[in-house]
Parts: structure tokens; C-alpha cells; sequence
């Protein structure tokens, strides 16, 4: 049973998360992601706020359940997850570790600052270069919008031919 | 009727037209001209079902007489749909689908800019959520007007025909009823009108790149907002409600 003198502090139970996968992007864990909000203790009961990154997002209840599962595992019987709409999730929340690891898995990282003038604002909004996260060449092509994942796009490498996801900006 | 009535349903019109549009897309999954198309109508469905479950499930909240999102989904029959008209229209082939894309996303992505700054912080955080995701719909389905209009002979005429035979659809999306005007009244929502003047900009400067040439204002067909819809959303129904009909209250 854990009281207030047993309870772990929140930066070591965010440190315990950090070892938490993302169940369709497993290189990264859900801290990468930004997608763990909060983490404070509600006098013996643990809150973990969490955001979904798209809102039809199928991983997130799977996120939640996996948080819980990590959690529990280390003697936490006391919680609560809590789903926050608000902010809205944003890739500039990927911390650089993320971006890193997501490079290396083969993943182009989202560009930073999410945003940019509206389809309104500009005719038509420019395409961003992206660099292959193979060989690193700008030279490349959006294929599609949408790749496997909603958060994903699919771009081909007109260098190494090499075709890859690019993590979308939002 | 009383103000939490008609945010009920004012909630249940932005539930709605994401609901019926979401499923509506999700009938071209297996079925696209190419495997990329199949995954991104497929996710664009996914993204409006998911805005779906938050406006649904926030209009059973306020309701207080126990639906949920699920509950609103399959156990309405059609007269209780508020979605507009245009979103319930068959897809046809790919230029009628990415039209009615085109109308429905410029028209959302306007209402949604505004209801981030409705004074009820949940229906503003909703908005800001849908938001990001239909700024990349709107983009996408504008990419695919001006490409199929000023494409070949061929796609270039199924576009023509596609923006005029759904033109007579988007005049609902701007005709305010007494639900509307009590929105605006509480600070809720916009005053549809204004939102007239940008779509007609937008939509204009992007059927001249794509050489195509827009219908005059006419005569709108209206009333999926009241219950008055088309006979095609008791089809649609019948494919979204069967299980829950079939077998009352099964679980996944």
C-alpha cells in the first residue's frame, strides 16, 4: 500500500514511462511523443494525464491500458488515467531524443513548428523538404498524404530510391 | 425549447455530419483507385469518426439521459439525424467523392476556426483538436479538384459534373435556423452566414486554377438539419446500425 511517505516521485514515475512503447511506433516511448501530459499524486492516488495525438486514434486507449500495465508492475495500485483534449497535441511537443530515435527507425521527424498559415491564409501551402532518413538527401517526394499511420505521410527518396514515412506535422 | 436543448443539438449537427461523411469515406476502403487513396480516404474517415465519438459523446453528456457516442450512433434511426445533405450523397465516382470532400472541408475547417472560440470550453477544445486534423483534409481534397479539373479531357468532366451536381447541397451548410441563432445568441457559435463569403473565396479561386467554371447561386436543397433527409441515409443506416439491430447491446 502506498501513503505519502511510500509514494514515488512524479520524475521518477515519468522516468518509468519513458520505457513505455508507442504501440504503433515502438521505437519511441509515449515521453518522446509528448503524449504523457502530467503525472501528479492526488493524495494516494496517482493522476497521468494523457492526449491523444489524432482524435480518432485508435492507439490511444491501448496507450492508456499500457501505462497502467507499466505502472501497476511497479507496486502502483492507486490510478487514474486522464484523457486531456486541451492543448491540442503537437509534434513540437516530440522531444529531440524522439526525433532522434525516430530518424534511426527510419522515420523522418516532423518539421518544427507545427502550424503555418492556413490553406486560407496561402493558395496552396507549399510541400516542406524532407530529408530521406537513409541517406539524408532533400531530394525528395511526397508519395502520399497519409502513410500506415494517420500520423504519418509516405515520401520517396529520389537519391537512394529509397521510399520512407515522414511523421506529419500538426 | 431551452438553451440545453438546443446545444444538444446543435452538438449532434457537428456529430453527425463528421459521422455519416466518416462512414461514407470508409466505404471506398478496398475499393480505391490506388493503394495510397485507399489509406488516405480510410484515414480521413478515422479522423472524423474520432471527432465523432468527442461531439457525440459530449451531446449524450449534456443530454444527462444516459447515450453515449455509441448509443447515438446505432440506435437513432433516421429522422434523429442532423447531418446536412451533401455528406449523406453516394460517392459516386472519385471526382464526386473528392468534390463533396472539397465543399464539406473548406465549409468545416471555417466552422471549426470559429467554434475555437465558442465561450463553452468543451466545445472549444474539440475544435481546436479537429481543426489541425481537417486543415490537412482541406488540403488534400483542394489538391485533388484542381488536379482532376485541370487534369485530362476525361477527368476534367467528371469534376465539372461533380461540382454541379453537388452544388445544390452547400447552400444548407449557411442557412441558419432557430438553433443556429440561439448559438450564436449564447456565444456558442458562429452566425453561419459570415462564413459564406471566405468559402465562396476559397472555393471560387480554386475552380478557376482547375479550369473549371462554378455554378450560379440557385435554389439549395435543405433539411438533413431538421430530420429531412435524402433516401439514402436509411441505407447507410442499415449498414452502420446492422450489428447493434441485429444483436441488441453485443460488445467487442
Amino acid at each position: 500500500m502506498i501513503d505519502s511517505l511510500t509514494r514515488p516521485d512524479p520524475d521518477q514515475i515519468r522516468r518509468w514511462l519513458e520505457e513505455v512503447p508507442d504501440p504503433e511506433v515502438p521505437a519511441v516511448s509515449v515521453m518522446d511523443l509528448g503524449i504523457v501530459r502530467d503525472v501528479q499524486w492526488d493524495s494516494n492516488e496517482l493522476v497521468v494525464a494523457i492526449t491523444p495525438t489524432y482524435s480518432g486514434c485508435p492507439a490511444t486507449s491501448v496507450i492508456a491500458f499500457e501505462i497502467e500495465a507499466a505502472l501497476r508492475a511497479r507496486g502502483i495500485d492507486r490510478l487514474r488515467i486522464e484523457r486531456r483534449l486541451s492543448p491540442p497535441w503537437t509534434t513540437d511537443w516530440i522531444t529531440r531524443e524522439g526525433r532522434r530515435r525516430l530518424e534511426a527507425y527510419g522515420i523522418a521527424p516532423p518539421a518544427e513548428n507545427a502550424g503555418g498559415p492556413s490553406p486560407f491564409d496561402r493558395f496552396l501551402r507549399k510541400p516542406l523538404a524532407i530529408a530521406c532518413p537513409r541517406c539524408k538527401s532533400e531530394n525528395t517526394e511526397r508519395v502520399s498524404e497519409f502513410g500506415s499511420t494517420p500520423c504519418k505521410a509516405q515520401y520517396r527518396c529520389r537519391d537512394c530510391l529509397e521510399p520512407f514515412d515522414y511523421f506529419k506535422c500538426i | 425549447m431551452n438553451a440545453q436543448d438546443a446545444l444538444v443539438e446543435y452538438l449532434l449537427r457537428l456529430g453527425d455530419n463528421a459521422l455519416i461523411l466518416g462512414h461514407r469515406l470508409s466505404e471506398w476502403c478496398g475499393h480505391s483507385p490506388a493503394l495510397e487513396e485507399d489509406l488516405a480516404l480510410s484515414n480521413v474517415a478515422l479522423d472524423l469518426i474520432g471527432q465523432t465519438q468527442l461531439w457525440l459523446n459530449l451531446a449524450g453528456e449534456i443530454e444527462g439521459k444516459g447515450r453515449d457516442a455509441d448509443k447515438l450512433a446505432y440506435l437513432r434511426d433516421a429522422r434523429d439525424f442532423r447531418n446536412v445533405l451533401l455528406v449523406e450523397q453516394p460517392n459516386g465516382d472519385f471526382a464526386v467523392t473528392m468534390a463533396r470532400q472539397f465543399y464539406f472541408d473548406a465549409w468545416h475547417y471555417l466552422l471549426l476556426r470559429e467554434l475555437t472560440g465558442s465561450k463553452d470550453p468543451r466545445i472549444a477544445e474539440i475544435a481546436a483538436k479537429g481543426l489541425k486534423e481537417v486543415t490537412y483534409h482541406l488540403e488534400r481534397s483542394q489538391e485533388w479538384v484542381l488536379r482532376l479539373g485541370d487534369g485530362t479531357e476525361e477527368s476534367h468532366r467528371r469534376m465539372q459534373t461533380a461540382i454541379d451536381d453537388l452544388w445544390m447541397y452547400t447552400g444548407e451548410l449557411f442557412a441558419s435556423d432557430e438553433i443556429d441563432r440561439a448559438m450564436v445568441q449564447e456565444g456558442l457559435g458562429p452566425d453561419l452566414a459570415t462564413l459564406h463569403e471566405p468559402w465562396l473565396g476559397l472555393v471560387r479561386a480554386t475552380a478557376e486554377e482547375a479550369t473549371l467554371s462554378l455554378p450560379q447561386p440557385g435554389w439549395a436543397q435543405k433539411g438533413g438539419k431538421r430530420g429531412i433527409h435524402s433516401e439514402h441515409l436509411g441505407y447507410i443506416l442499415a449498414d452502420l446500425q446492422f450489428l447493434q439491430r441485429a444483436y441488441p447491446n453485443a460488445t467487442w
